[in-house]
């Protein structure tokens, strides 16, 4: 005789935590408005996107920064649910879709290369590393939309000064995870994995240079990057590596995705620059989300004072 | 299936699908359903339902023969008409929320970016057609010159496929998909051409044989 099994369940299956908690108003709802507005509600969900249900850890006592912006701050919702994160999809509400069960447990970060301490380093040891600060930067998109986000982590610096580079040093590269099952929609990407990108050693060195654990308060969400990634506020976000898992310090220039994809649109430095196009579209002005008319960019996406002194002498044009 | 096409209720019922899209759009807009960038949003939409209309009534021909239905004839105009009317929805974005109606930046954009001067290619080549829609400038042109004109559609819809294979970073899927379609429409008819020409030439042979025959 042929005994069936049920039908696992899996994580995806567990009610929401909120959604538990909230039943009996839930209920409550549901009686009010009716079984037809349900249906309606089921056809409607098809077009608009769901809410995700995140299991952040918060973060207390941070240190403001003086690097912060007063500029408003965009919700929550906006930078989460409109970011491009490839390895979960090109369109930019994939993130939010794919990376939701992207397990980040047991994460470790492996420092190496031209060091005198090469060493990995887990979450745990990452956190404690330095205070943790809250650093409100802009932040602009290559493809001309920028937002304002309340990020958290310390001067990636901080590192730096931990593994003792040697003199050979002269540029950090970053590796980002890549797995083809927990990311499949990562195939049609169109650029090849796993995403790499890198830094003069100078450029890393800069105080504004953030190694990201957080944001809003709380832990990174997957589809921004969890639970590690940079921020270099002046270069356009694609420079600005998610869910790190490598970083080698090393003497020659590092290859960088983008850079391997079309060399011709996106070169290692890609800084901020109103005045340099992308071939196929104009960066003289940006849309900061939740504006309808765009803004003019500022060069290094308004970071000249803290930055301009990295290129001096350079031909910004030339090394794009 | 006749008594169906060419009932005026079957007119008014696709009228009133062509619509849907904007309607959703609408809809949206009052449910906060537009995501972060709403002006990208509406921009992206608008250009592939352009896009979409365009292949729908560029399949009304193929369509009309390979299921013998002529009736379908009836609703060429309204379907072209409503590419260009989501087109010029497309192009109102570009103008405004991108361009802040900027006419001499826009005129710069358009000359340096290719992938803007081959959309408004596009763009401008519907116009014409749009304008001559009517049953009065058939009249006008002529029959054979306002198919003629109106053959432009062909350089319109391959106009935006570039359009967007351009705009795209690197996952070209969907504008391949879009380009495939129109690839499949074109070649049809270059293919129902060509075997017309060939057909066409043995016929003038003979008759101008036929022709000599006569004069010996």
């Amino acid at each position: 005789m042929l005994i069936r099994k049920a039908p696992e369940l899996t994580y995806a299956d567990v009610t929401p935590k909120s959604v538990y908690l909230d039943r009996r108003r839930f209920l409550r709802a549901m009686g009010i408005v009716g079984a037809t507005a349900v249906t309606a509600k089921g056809l409607f969900d098809l077009a608009l996107p769901p809410q995700v249900v995140s299991a952040a850890t918060k973060f207390t006592s941070l240190v403001n920064s003086p690097f912060s912006t007063s500029e408003k701050q965009n919700s929550y919702e906006d930078v989460t649910h409109y970011n491009n994160f490839y390895e979960f999809g090109t369109d930019k509400s994939d993130p939010a879709k794919n990376a939701k069960n992207f397990n980040t447990s047991g994460w470790t970060v492996s420092v190496e290369g031209e060091v005198a301490k090469a060493r990995k380093f887990t979450m745990d040891e990452i956190l404690k590393l330095a205070p943790l600060e809250e650093r409100i930067y802009r932040h602009r998109c290559v493809e001309a939309w920028s937002i304002v986000v309340p990020w958290i982590g310390f001067s990636f610096s901080s590192l730096i000064k931990l593994v003792e580079p040697t003199p050979k040093a002269q540029f950090v590269a970053f590796q980002s995870y890549y797995d083809s099952r927990q990311m499949p929609a990562g195939r049609w990407a169109g650029i090849e994995f796993p995403y790499v990108e890198g830094l003069r050693l100078d450029e890393a060195m800069n105080p504004l240079t953030l190694l990201c654990v957080g944001m809003y308060g709380e832990s990174l969400p997957n589809q921004d990057g969890a639970p590690v990634r940079m921020v270099i506020p002046w270069k356009y976000g694609f420079k600005s590596i998610k869910s790190l898992v490598k970083i080698k310090f090393q003497q020659k220039m590092p290859p960088t995705t983008w850079n391997l994809a079309a060399s011709n649109e996106y070169g290692f430095y890609s800084n901020v620059n109103p005045g340099v196009d992308h071939p196929r579209w104009s960066q003289a002005k940006e849309r900061r989300l939740g504006e309808i008319f765009k803004r003019p960019t500022l060069m290094f996406n308004g970071y000249s004072d803290q930055v301009a002194s990295l290129y001096n002498g350079m031909d910004l044009k030339k090394n794009y | 299936m006749r008594a169906l096409l060419t009932s005026k209720w079957t007119k008014v019922a696709v009228f009133l699908l062509c619509l849907v899209p904007l309607g959703a759009l609408i809809w949206r807009a009052l449910h906060n359903g537009l995501g972060a960038n709403p002006v990208e949003f509406i921009q992206l939409t608008t250009g592939r339902w352009t896009l979409r209309f365009l292949i729908i009534t560029l399949c009304i021909t193929p369509f009309r023969k390979l299921l013998n239905l002529p009736d379908l004839i009836r609703f060429r105009r309204a379907l072209g008409l409503f590419a260009f009317f989501y087109v010029c929805l497309h192009f109102l974005t570009y103008l405004g929320p991108d361009q802040s109606f900027d006419l001499a930046a826009i005129w710069k954009d358009v000359a340096k970016r290719p992938f803007i001067t081959v959309g408004f290619l596009g763009f401008l080549l519907l116009v014409p057609l749009a304008m001559t829609s009517t049953r009065g400038w058939i009249r006008r042109l002529g029959g054979k010159r306002w198919q003629m004109l109106h053959r432009a559609i062909y350089f319109a819809a391959v106009a935006g496929v570039i359009h967007y294979y351009w705009k795209v970073k690197s996952d070209v899927r969907m504008p391949l998909f879009y380009g495939a379609l129109v690839a499949i429409l074109l070649l049809w008819r270059l293919w129902g051409w060509l075997s017309r020409r060939r057909s066409e030439v043995p016929a003038k042979l003979s008759s101008e044989g036929a022709r000599a025959d006569a004069a010996r």
